[in-house]
């Protein structure tokens, strides 16, 4: 299988990659890993007439701690996101999930954000940790909260000239813990259902920030506001989890298909919300 | 466009479109057939090469981005005897057919590099990406392992 034929601009440096792709407008797309963006171009589903390749620019691949949070850079892979010492349990739990490992030597966890596959792992996880993405252009930087990102299906809000440089973790303010939860038929399938859990407790014990956010079960990557909002303010118990993992269930539109029935998904999305929730305050109390 | 790599440590270049696969380029432009192409949607890892010794699967890379990099392929495992992890699946019938082979003793190759003597999961985790369609992969896992066993034999017989 072939692409459609393109033209190509190894950029060597950051302002060159944005002087061109200010340049190209909507006919430029960034090439990172390549590891959604090629298959989907032998596919003919997409068609971009120019690729910008930012691989060979240095210092694009830092994943380090900067002001209260973790920084991911547009190269780090997520091979390198396995391997980094990653203080957020919810995004060390869904890094070896991601895709295979040879996949994940190339993939890129800012590439897969931009992406906006609604069975994609990391915007669940970004969504649940309420991230940030840094989109630089040409003019400047734009830090934009993970939930304005996420647009719609395959859609992101970067405007013409931007690429996504950074994406932003933050740290736990107190006790924190997080999980990530997955079903896949085999290691490198889509999702059938995942479910990214987020908990920040204050000093008291209660729940003082809740991430919820699901994969696979909705045309986006969706937060599940109604079960973060009965779990922030309340000291975990299983009863309140239990209440939680009925919402996030009723959060849940999933369509039947190879992977399963909807029924089972849903039923799925509330198994894996309670153990998540258990096992993330597991971690905050370690 | 030029493309220039070094694969299995010989400086080879062509002349390619833009939208040339590595895959194609290593077993058309290079005539270096011993990298299959399986399922050409990245799924099956049977097109895994290394490039700058990392695996990655070369149906989903375009060979420019290979441009000044090194690449290795099996034709490149054998340096007058074959290397221990062929001579492993040779030993252990690490293969039946054949096609997923390439794949995954690079794959193993890989994993020995950083951890000679690696468990049942770690090698099931690190093949994960690889599909044997003969499903032969407990003497798959047994190859690599007996290669780890025989690398760090050799290792510390040289330090001795």
């Amino acid at each position: 299988m072939y692409p459609a034929a393109f033209e190509v601009t190894k950029a060597r440096t950051l302002d060159e990659a944005l002087a061109k792709l200010a340049d190209l407008g909507d006919d430029g797309r960034v090439l990172a890993g390549g590891q959604s963006l090629i298959p989907m171009m032998k596919l003919r589903v997409a068609a971009p007439t120019h690729l910008v390749d930012i691989n060979e620019i240095p210092d694009l691949d830092g994943i380090k701690q900067v002001n209260g949070h973790m920084s991911v850079g547009a190269l780090a892979r997520h091979a390198d996101v396995v391997r980094a010492d990653v203080a957020n349990h919810t995004v060390a739990a869904a890094a070896p999930w991601v895709a295979d490992p040879v996949v994940r030597n190339r993939g890129t966890m800012c590439g897969s954000i931009a992406h906006c596959d609604p069975e994609g792992d990391w915007n669940s996880v970004m969504l649940a940790v309420r991230a940030q993405v840094v989109a630089t252009s040409s003019s400047g930087e734009r830090v934009i909260p993970i939930d304005e990102f996420v647009k719609d299906f395959f859609t992101n809000s970067l405007q013409e000239g931007e690429m996504v440089t950074e994406v932003r973790v933050p740290n736990y303010a107190g006790a924190g813990g997080g999980d990530y939860l997955k079903l896949e038929r085999k290691i490198g399938d889509y999702a059938t259902v995942a479910v990214a859990i987020h908990l920040d407790l204050a000093g008291d014990g209660t729940i003082a920030q809740a991430g919820v956010a699901l994969t696979a079960v909705n045309h986006v990557n969706t937060r599940a506001s109604d079960a973060e909002a009965i779990l922030v303010g309340n000291a975990p118990s299983e009863e309140l989890f239990a209440a939680a993992a009925d919402a996030a269930a009723a959060a849940a539109d999933p369509v039947s298909d190879i992977r399963g029935p909807a029924e089972y998904k849903r039923d799925v999305v509330r198994v894996f919300t309670r153990r998540g929730l258990a096992s993330a305050l597991a971690k905050a109390q370690d | 466009m030029e493309v220039n790599v070094t694969i299995n440590g010989a400086a080879r270049t062509a002349e390619v479109e833009a939208r040339t696969l590595l895959v194609d380029f290593i077993r058309t432009n290079l005539s270096l057939t011993g990298t299959h192409i399986g399922c050409d949607t990245t799924s099956c890892g049977v097109c895994t090469v290394l490039l700058d010794g990392t695996p990655v699967k070369s149906c989903t890379m375009f060979a420019f981005q290979a441009d000044g990099h090194e690449i290795q392929t099996v034709e490149g495992l054998k340096n007058g005897e074959l290397h221990p992890i062929q001579a492993a699946f040779k030993e252990e019938h690490g293969l039946q057919c054949g096609f997923c082979t390439p794949g995954m003793m690079l794959v193993g190759k890989a994993l020995l590099e950083e951890n000679l003597n690696p468990t049942d999961d770690e090698v099931r985790w690190a093949i994960s990406g690889n599909l044997c369609r003969c499903t032969g992969y407990m003497n798959i896992v047994k190859a690599i392992q007996t290669a780890g066993a025989e690398l760090s034999a050799a290792e510390s017989g040289a330090t001795a």
